[in-house]
Parts: C-alpha cells; sequence; structure tokens
C-alpha cells in the first residue's frame, strides 16, 4: 500500500457496469516526507475519501477485495483515510 | 487506474480464441493535465470507446475482472470514458 493525497476528481458516465456508483477519485502518491513522487493515478474510492485528504491505497488484484471482487475492474483502490498529517511520522 | 487517449485500433485475426469479438485498441498514457506521455498500450475495449477519446485503462490481472473479459488473455482493458478530470492542486 502507499501514502498519497486526493488531489481532484473523475467524472465518467460510461463505464463498466461493475464501476457504477463508484467514486473515481485522483491520487498523487507520496515519499515518508509527503513530498509527490511519481505520476498521478485514478483511484476507486472504498473509504469515503475526499480532495485533499492524505489516503493510503492498494495497487494490484487486491485492489478489488474492498468490493465484488470477482466483478471489479480497479487495479487502485483508496483503502483508508489518514487521519492527519501530523500522524505520518517517518523516522 | 490510468487515464489513457485512444490511438487507434489494431485488428488481429489470428488470435486467443477467448479474444474473439473483442475490439482492440492502441491508447497512450496521459498526465492528468491531458499532456501525452511517451509510449502506448494495447487495451481491450470493453466500454465502446472511440478514437480520440479519453478513457480509464485498468491494468494487470484486475483487467480481467471487466465485464466479459472472464478468463480472457487480457491485461489491459478499458472500463471507462472520462468526461471531466477536475484536479485542484
Amino acid at each position: 500500500m502507499q501514502l498519497a493525497r486526493v488531489i481532484g476528481t473523475v467524472v465518467a458516465t460510461v463505464k463498466n457496469d461493475s464501476l457504477k456508483g463508484r467514486k473515481l477519485l485522483v491520487v498523487q502518491s507520496l515519499n515518508k516526507d509527503l513530498a509527490p513522487q511519481g505520476k498521478p493515478m485514478v483511484a476507486v474510492d472504498a473509504a469515503g475519501a475526499g480532495v485533499g485528504e492524505l489516503v493510503f491505497w492498494c495497487r494490484g488484484r487486491e485492489a478489488s477485495f474492498p468490493f465484488k471482487r470477482e466483478d471489479t475492474p480497479t487495479d487502485c483502490t483508496i483503502v483508508a483515510i489518514v487521519d492527519s498529517d501530523k500522524h505520518v511520522n517517518s523516522q | 487506474m490510468i487515464i489513457a487517449r485512444i490511438l487507434g485500433t489494431v485488428v488481429s485475426t489470428q488470435k486467443d480464441e477467448r479474444l474473439l469479438g473483442k475490439k482492440l485498441l492502441i491508447v497512450r498514457p496521459i498526465n492528468v493535465d491531458g499532456t501525452d506521455t511517451s509510449g502506448y498500450v494495447v487495451a481491450v475495449d470493453t466500454v465502446g470507446a472511440g478514437f480520440h477519446e479519453r478513457v480509464l485503462v485498468v491494468a494487470g490481472s484486475s483487467a480481467r475482472l471487466a465485464q466479459g473479459m472472464k478468463d480472457t488473455p487480457v491485461d489491459a482493458a478499458i472500463v471507462g470514458v472520462i468526461d471531466t478530470v477536475d484536479v485542484t492542486q
């Protein structure tokens, strides 16, 4: 799993039926010092996150596990919201 | 998932039988601001996307979880057509 900041939203009306009703957010991965690292990705939200929040997301097949796991095509899912930036202690 | 733009189509007659009837498209990953990156991916279309549209592409084994893709030899699938991307930061 990786830390990331939610930086935006994506709207897609035409989509795979199994993604209907799911919130799509743009996440920017962060390193342990909370500096941006790598390119932004589009993630499905499983935690109720909003823009500006610090979250962590999981990649790969496991990303579909919060949903109907055999039917949800996602490789990037927000699985938790970090309480605040101060709660990340990297020492 | 990544955001990509459809660049073209691929026609393949001799292919795995589980890919029969599937539309294959060439897509290029793009940045959230719409600018192009380099490289391309061949992805299977599951939503009926068209040329030059911005789409959502799922990669890896999750691509098989898209509707109609069960047990197909696919590692990139188009699962949505993007209307808007709103990035605030």
